[in-house]
C-alpha cells in the first residue's frame, strides 16, 4: 500500500517480539511517531504549566481594576487601552500590559493566563461527569439488556436527538445561568456518546468465555462488570473522552459567551470574549486573544485525540 | 425499501415522543413563575390566577402535556408571553433567514471542503495536503463566534475602502429594500391562504427572492451581507468534510481496483472522480447530515454576532426574556426538524451504496 505500511510492519514485529511490550509501549511509540500529537502534547503541556503557575506567572490580579490596584498610576489606567510591551517601543515609565487592559481597566494578560486554568477544569470536569454516567448507564443497558437496555437507549436516543449546543442552552435555562449550571448541562449532552461506546464493548464481550469462566468461578456481577468487561471499554472511552474534552472547552465557551455560563468578573474566555463583543471594531485585541486560547486549547485536545485513536486502532492507522 | 422507509419512520415516533416529553418537562422546571416573569413582579394573585387559567397554568400537568401534543399535531406550538403572537407566525417569519443561512453555509462548506479533501488525498503528504489538514483541524477547533467577530473586523475594517470590504452585520443595507417575488410577478394571493403563506415564506430568504423577482441590486446586497456569516457558519462543517472526504479518498485510492482501472490505461482524473471518489462518498454523506445538527446549533451564535433576526436570535432573545414558548417551540421544532434530516441521511445510504440493504 502507501509508505506507512513500514512502520506499522515494524511495529508488529515489534509487538510479537519476545521482548514484552505492553499496549501503552504500542501505544505510546505510535502516538509520538505523529508530528502532530507532538504538537497537541506540547500545547497542552504549555497550558498545564500556565494553569499550575497563574498566581506567579500572571502579573496583575485577574478580577481586580487597575483603579484598585496598590500602586499603579492612575493616568494609565484607561478602559480597553491598547497593548503596551516594553520590548516594542512602549514608553518605560508606563506600565506593561502585553494584551492591554479591558473594558473594567483589567489586566487582559492575567486573566487569560488565569482563564486556563478555568478551561481546563472545565473540560475535564464536564468530561468525567458524562463518562461516569454513561458508564453506568451503557454499562447496565449491555449488560442487562431486555426493557433495562430499551429504556436507556431510547433516553440517550432522544438526547441525541437535539443538536447539542441547542439542548445545553434549554437545560441552563432551566436550571438558571452560571458556571457550574453550564457544566452541568454540557455533562448531560454529551453522556449518549460514552453510553454508546461502553455498551458496545460490552455487548461484544459479554458472552466471551472468560465471561463465562468468570461466572462459572462465582463471581459476581460487580466482578464481571468492573473487573472483566469494563476494561475493554477503556480505549475507546479515552480516544472519546479526549475528543470530548475539545468540544466541552467549545460548548462552554459558547455558553459563556452568550451570558449563559461564566459570569462576570470571572476570568473565562468565551465570557471574557463575550463581554467585549461589541467593542471588536475599537478593540480587538480583547476579542483576537481570548478566542485565540480557546482555539489553541481546543486544537491541542483534537490533535491528542486523532493521535490517541490511531495509536490504540491500528486498523485505522494508515487512514487520516 | 418502501419497508424500510416505513419502518424508520415507526421507530422515530417514540423518539419525537421524548422530544415531546422532553421540552415539555424543561419549560415546566424553568424556576420562576411565568406570570410574574411576564407581567411585572408586583402582580397580584387575583391576575395571576387569571394569567395562569388564561394559558392553561393551572390544569394538571399530564392534562397540559395532553393539551400541548394535541396542539402540536394541530401545527400550533403555542403563543409567545412576550411578542404576545403565535410561536408558528414567529417560526414563519424567522425560519427563511435562518435556512437561507444554513443552506448557504452548507453549499459553501461542501463545495470547498470536498475539493480540498480530493486534492488533499490524491496529493498524500504533499505540502497542499498538510496545510488542507492544518486548516481543517483549526477550523474544527475554533468557536464560531470569535471566527464570525475576526472575520467582521477583518473585512469591515481593515479592508475597509478596498473592493473588498463586506458588511459585518444585517441582511441587507439601509434602503435597500426587496419586493416579494409573488408581488413583482403580479401575483393576487389572499392574505392568510397557504399559498400566500408559501410564497411569503419563500420570499423571506432574500437571495432566492432576488433571483426569483430577478432584482440583481438586491441579490448583490443580499450575497454581500451573507457571506460572512456563512463562511463563519460553515468552516466548522467545511474541515470535518475535507478531513473525511481526505481519509475516505484515502482509503479507496489504496484498493485494488483503483490500481487496476489506472493499468488498464484509464486517465487518473477519471479514476479519481468517478472510481474513487463514488465510492468514498458514504462517509461523506454521513458526516454533511450529521454537521446540519451544529448548523443549526451553530445558528445560535453567528445570528447573535452579526445580528441577523432568525431562528437562532430569536431562541438566545427568548432565554434571556425567559420565554417559555419561544425556547420551547424552538427546540422542539429544531429537533423534530433534526429527525427527519437523520432519517434522509439514512435513506441516502441506499442511493449512494446500492450494496446496503435495508430490509
Amino acid at each position: 500500500m502507501t509508505a506507512e505500511s513500514a512502520p506499522l510492519k515494524k511495529l508488529d514485529a515489534e509487538a510479537l517480539s519476545l521482548d514484552s511490550v505492553s499496549l501503552w509501549q504500542i501505544t505510546r511509540r505510535r502516538l509520538l511517531r505523529r508530528k502532530s500529537s507532538i504538537l497537541g502534547i506540547i500545547i497542552l503541556a504549555v497550558l498545564i504549566l500556565i494553569a499550575l503557575t497563574a498566581e506567579w506567572a500572571a502579573p496583575y490580579s485577574p478580577t481586580l481594576s487597575m483603579l484598585d490596584t496598590k500602586g499603579y498610576p492612575k493616568e494609565y489606567a484607561k478602559k480597553r487601552a491598547e497593548p503596551c510591551i516594553h520590548l516594542l517601543g512602549c514608553p518605560a515609565d508606563q506600565p506593561q500590559h502585553i494584551m492591554g487592559l479591558d473594558g473594567n481597566i483589567r489586566d487582559e494578560f492575567s486573566r487569560l493566563l488565569y482563564g486556563a486554568r478555568l478551561s481546563l477544569i472545565i473540560g475535564f470536569a464536564t468530561v468525567s461527569f458524562a463518562i461516569v454516567v454513561g458508564t453506568v448507564l451503557g454499562a447496565l443497558g449491555g449488560y442487562f439488556g431486555g426493557w433495562v437496555d430499551n429504556v436507556i437507549m431510547r433516553a440517550m436516543d432522544v438526547l441525541l436527538a437535539f443538536p447539542s449546543l441547542l439542548l445545553a442552552i434549554a437545560i441552563v435555562t432551566v436550571l438558571g445561568p452560571g458556571l457550574i449550571n453550564a457544566l452541568i448541562a454540557i455533562g448531560i449532552v454529551s453522556i449518549p456518546a460514552y453510553a454508546r461506546v461502553v455498551r458496545a464493548s460490552v455487548l461484544s464481550v459479554r458472552e466471551m468465555d472468560y465471561v463465562s469462566a468468570t461466572r462459572a468461578l462465582g463471581g459476581n456481577t460487580y466482578e464481571i462488570l468492573f473487573k472483566r468487561i469494563l476494561p475493554n471499554a477503556l480505549t475507546p472511552l479515552i480516544v472519546q473522552g479526549t475528543l470530548g474534552i475539545a468540544s466541552a472547552i467549545l460548548d462552554a465557551a459558547a455558553l459563556s459567551f452568550l451570558g449563559l455560563g461564566a459570569q462576570p468578573p470571572t476570568p473565562e474566555w468565551g465570557s471574557m470574549l463575550g463581554a467585549e463583543r461589541n467593542q471588536v471594531f475599537t478593540a480587538p485585541h480583547l476579542v483576537f486573544y481570548p478566542g485565540f486560547m480557546i482555539m489553541i486549547t481546543v486544537l491541542a485536545f483534537n490533535l491528542l485525540g486523532d493521535g490517541l485513536r490511531d495509536a490504540l486502532d491500528p486498523r485505522l492507522a494508515h487512514v487520516s | 425499501m418502501t419497508s424500510y422507509i416505513f419502518r424508520r419512520l415507526v421507530l422515530s415516533i417514540p423518539v419525537l415522543f421524548g422530544i415531546l416529553f422532553a421540552t415539555f418537562a424543561l419549560a415546566r422546571l424553568i424556576p420562576g413563575d411565568p406570570c410574574r416573569a411576564m407581567l411585572g413582579e408586583k402582580a397580584t394573585k387575583v391576575v395571576c390566577d387569571e394569567f395562569n387559567h388564561r394559558h392553561g397554568l393551572d390544569k394538571p400537568v399530564l392534562v397540559q402535556f395532553g393539551v400541548y401534543i394535541n396542539e402540536i399535531a394541530h401545527g400550533d406550538f403555542g403563543s409567545s408571553f412576550r411578542y404576545s403572537k403565535p410561536i408558528t407566525a414567529l417560526l414563519m417569519e424567522r425560519l427563511p433567514i435562518t435556512f437561507e443561512l444554513s443552506l448557504v453555509s452548507l453549499l459553501i462548506s461542501i463545495l470547498v471542503g470536498i475539493p480540498l479533501g480530493v486534492i488533499a488525498a490524491v496529493r498524500h503528504n504533499s505540502w497542499i495536503d498538510v496545510l488542507t489538514m492544518l486548516w481543517a483541524n483549526m477550523g474544527v477547533s475554533m468557536p464560531v463566534f470569535w471566527l464570525g467577530l475576526m472575520l467582521a473586523y477583518f473585512f469591515s475594517l481593515t479592508l475597509k475602502d478596498t473592493p473588498f470590504q463586506l458588511p459585518p452585520s444585517g441582511r441587507l443595507s439601509a434602503g435597500v429594500i426587496p419586493l416579494p417575488f409573488f408581488e413583482v410577478w403580479g401575483w393576487n394571493l389572499t392574505p392568510d391562504s397557504f399559498l400566500f403563506s408559501f410564497a411569503d415564506f419563500i420570499s423571506r430568504m432574500n437571495i432566492l427572492n432576488a433571483v426569483l423577482s430577478q432584482d440583481w441590486e438586491v441579490l448583490k446586497d443580499a450575497a454581500q451581507h451573507i457571506f460572512l456569516p456563512a463562511i463563519a457558519l460553515g468552516t466548522i462543517p467545511m474541515a470535518i468534510i475535507a478531513r473525511m472526504t481526505r481519509s475516505s479518498m484515502l482509503e479507496v485510492l489504496g484498493q485494488d481496483y483503483i490500481r487496476t482501472a489506472r493499468a488498464k490505461g484509464l486517465n487518473r482524473v477519471k479514476v479519481v472522480l468517478k472510481h474513487a471518489f463514488r465510492n468514498a462518498l458514504l462517509p461523506i454523506a454521513t458526516v454533511t447530515g450529521l454537521s446540519l445538527g451544529g448548523l443549526l446549533g451553530g445558528a445560535v451564535l453567528t445570528e447573535t454576532v452579526f445580528n441577523l433576526s432568525g431562528v437562532g436570535r430569536m431562541m438566545y432573545d427568548g432565554i434571556t426574556a425567559r420565554d417559555y414558548g419561544i425556547v420551547q417551540g424552538f427546540t422542539v421544532v429544531i429537533a423534530i426538524f433534526f429527525v427527519v434530516l437523520n432519517l434522509l441521511v439514512d435513506f441516502s445510504y441506499a442511493y449512494l451504496d446500492p450494496r446496503i440493504r435495508l430490509d
